[in-house]
């Protein structure tokens, strides 16, 4: 083998070790949390209900009460990690998440607002939640067009408009009756409980929706890290990277916060432990989805049984877990990202 | 391979600049295929802004750069990038990334979508190691190296993409003398042996009239003189683009034209470099 192919077999086994690694750790969170909880199962157990074949009460909690939660896990920690993957890779900056850009907040203005102004439940708001996050990443875009020097502009955009839209929600929050408040609150912080199927299977078709632009995003992000002007000369279109990997991040994002609110810190983490896990500079995104899975199936778990006694909404869990990690993020990056 | 297969770069009454400041305005010049063109003049003469242009980082205000005759605002992205090579001024190296990979990432434009890396690709990602003198640090990363290691990465890269014209923005900024005589000579040595058809914005007077075919001296947007070094470098031409009194005699070891500047001899307050 001559000099670039040894180091390519590098690269390539460890992104292999560490996707079957990340892989491991998905199987083993979705494993307890189909089985354990107030009925707990055994294995076999889960394995015969998940068939349909164990008896009425294990075939109802696997497939109408942890199978779909546990997806809905699975999926939306995947899509976390690879819109946080892509946002970053973009702004060459590891502190860019849909969190900290105001994607997340505008989904939670415009779903609290559509709840408690106008009334929506079900369905509808999912729906309302989609186009609050669209919207922002509208008003992102028309800033960063402005910006010619690279990602900061767009992420200070981003801050300001996520602030913004916490003032609104609060504002809205304090001026509504307070049953009504806690049920939005609830949603606010992120939850996974009673998710029905077609949550389920509506985000799995959004992902899958996604999948060209995250390719498209794989294959000029590595190039558009060495700067514009190198990833020009190569041939990656200018104008295209920033709306695609924009779009692709708001797509995954906003359906997610949709659905299970806008549940923080996992698209900033992922990213940053996959980076971390595969070295030579990759972007990650495949990683990054692993990754995310794993986190936001293990912080489910630790959110359901963590507390005896009690259940908190997994939003709690990755805020607390992702706060200590950035912290952790900031003191050991010897300040060469950021 | 012939220096007729380079394909020929022209400047067809090219306006560029930003909208609302027009840098260079109504130039035509064709850069000779197979030849090293160097274009000089002092700061804010154009120089990057016409680099950027002819390298399709920035779209012409007016008029157009030609391909072979061709219009390259027509042509498709990858299949330019084929052609034209390009190395920036301030490129950055992913953290953590190697020397082998960056350098891998220059072979972009020619692979397709679906395409898998093959064994011409790393025989040409070795070549260019190998050619640069990089090939031993293939597997460190580039944020390790000194300044003229990462330079050779960078041309490495550049040369992956196995251009057919390389369009270089300062290559030697940072690095010193004999780093920049070591680049310099890279150059040279692609261009004698591939005939590649080298283009380098380059703000060393003396290192430009020693390593060009060709000198294109820019002054205020406009090209002021246009050709071999010893016929274009003047003592009026000095003065006239770089505001400088010198004196041009030549040089002991190559007979090529040596600026001696004249004590003093700054016509306005020397600006930053």
């Amino acid at each position: 083998m001559t000099g670039v192919e040894i180091v390519r077999a590098r690269v390539r086994r460890r992104h292999l070790w560490v996707g079957v690694g990340a892989a491991v750790a998905v199987i083993v969170a979705v494993t307890l949390s189909l089985s354990i909880g107030d009925y707990p199962l055994t294995l076999t157990q889960v394995g015969q209900a998940l068939w349909g074949h164990g008896s009425a009460v294990e075939n109802y909690i696997v497939l109408q009460v942890r199978a779909p939660r546990t997806l809905m896990a699975v999926l939306a920690g995947a899509a976390l990690g690879m819109a946080g993957a892509v946002l970053q890779g973009l702004l060459r900056n590891p502190l860019a998440s849909p969190d900290l850009l105001g994607i997340s907040g505008g989904s939670g203005l415009a779903a609290v607002f559509a709840m408690l102004v106008l009334g929506v439940t079900g369905p509808l708001l999912t729906l309302w939640a989609f186009v609050g996050g669209i919207a922002v990443a509208a008003l992102l875009l028309a800033a960063g067009r402005a910006a010619t020097a690279g990602g900061y502009r767009l992420i200070l955009a981003g801050i300001g408009v996520a602030f913004l839209a916490s003032a609104a929600t609060n504002y809205l929050m304090v001026t509504t009756q307070v049953e009504k408040a806690q049920t939005a609150l609830l949603w606010l912080v992120g939850s996974l409980s009673s998710t029905p199927w077609w949550q389920v299977v509506t985000l799995a078709v959004v992902v899958v929706l996604s999948l060209p632009l995250l390719v498209a995003s794989a294959r000029w992000l590595p190039l558009h890290q060495m700067g514009t002007p190198s990833a020009t000369a190569l041939g990656v279109p200018p104008r295209l990277v920033q709306p695609l990997v924009v779009s692709a991040a708001v797509l995954l994002t906003a359906s997610t916060a949709a659905f299970i609110g806008p549940v923080s810190f996992v698209a900033l983490c992922a990213p940053a432990i996959a980076r971390a896990l595969l070295r030579h500079g990759a972007i990650g995104i495949g990683t990054s989805a692993l990754v995310g899975a794993a986190i936001l199936a293990g912080a489910d778990l630790v959110a359901q049984f963590g507390l005896p006694g009690m259940q908190v909404p997994v939003g709690v869990v990755t805020g607390a877990f992702g706060a200590v990690f950035l912290l952790w993020l900031l003191a050991t990056s010897k300040g060469r990202h950021l | 391979m012939s220096t007729a297969d380079a394909p020929r770069l022209a400047a067809r009454s090219l306006s560029a600049g930003y909208p609302g400041r027009t840098v260079i305005e109504g130039l035509d010049m064709e850069f000779a295929p197979g030849r090293i063109t160097m274009i000089i003049g002092a700061n804010a003469s154009g120089k990057s802004t016409l680099l950027h242009t002819l390298a399709r980082l920035r779209a012409p205000l007016a008029g157009r750069v030609e391909l072979d005759g061709a219009d390259v605002a027509g042509m498709p992205r990858r299949s330019f990038a084929r052609s034209v090579g390009l190395l920036p001024q301030h490129p950055s190296a992913p953290d953590g990334i190697t020397v082998a990979e960056l350098v891998s990432r220059g072979r972009h434009p020619h692979r397709g979508v679906f395409q898998r890396w093959g064994a011409a690709d790393s025989r040409i990602v070795d070549d260019a190691m190998a050619r640069t003198g990089v090939e031993a640090l293939a597997d460190r990363p580039v944020g390790d190296l000194s300044g003229g290691q990462r330079q050779r990465v960078w041309i490495a890269m550049a040369l992956a993409q196995s251009p057919r014209i390389l369009l270089l923005d300062e290559p030697t900024t940072f690095l010193d003398l004999s780093h920049q005589l070591e680049v310099l000579d890279l150059l040279r040595d692609l261009n004698r042996t591939e005939g590649t058809t080298v283009v380098v914005v380059l703000h060393e007077l003396n290192l430009a009239a020693r390593y060009a075919d060709d000198l294109v001296v820019l002054h205020e947007g406009r090209v002021i003189a246009h050709g071999a070094p010893a016929d274009v470098l003047t003592a009026d031409v000095v003065s006239t683009a770089f505001a400088l009194d010198a004196l041009v005699m030549p040089d002991p070891l190559t007979g090529t034209p040596l600026i001696v500047p004249v004590p003093g001899g700054a016509h306005t307050p020397a600006e930053e470099n």
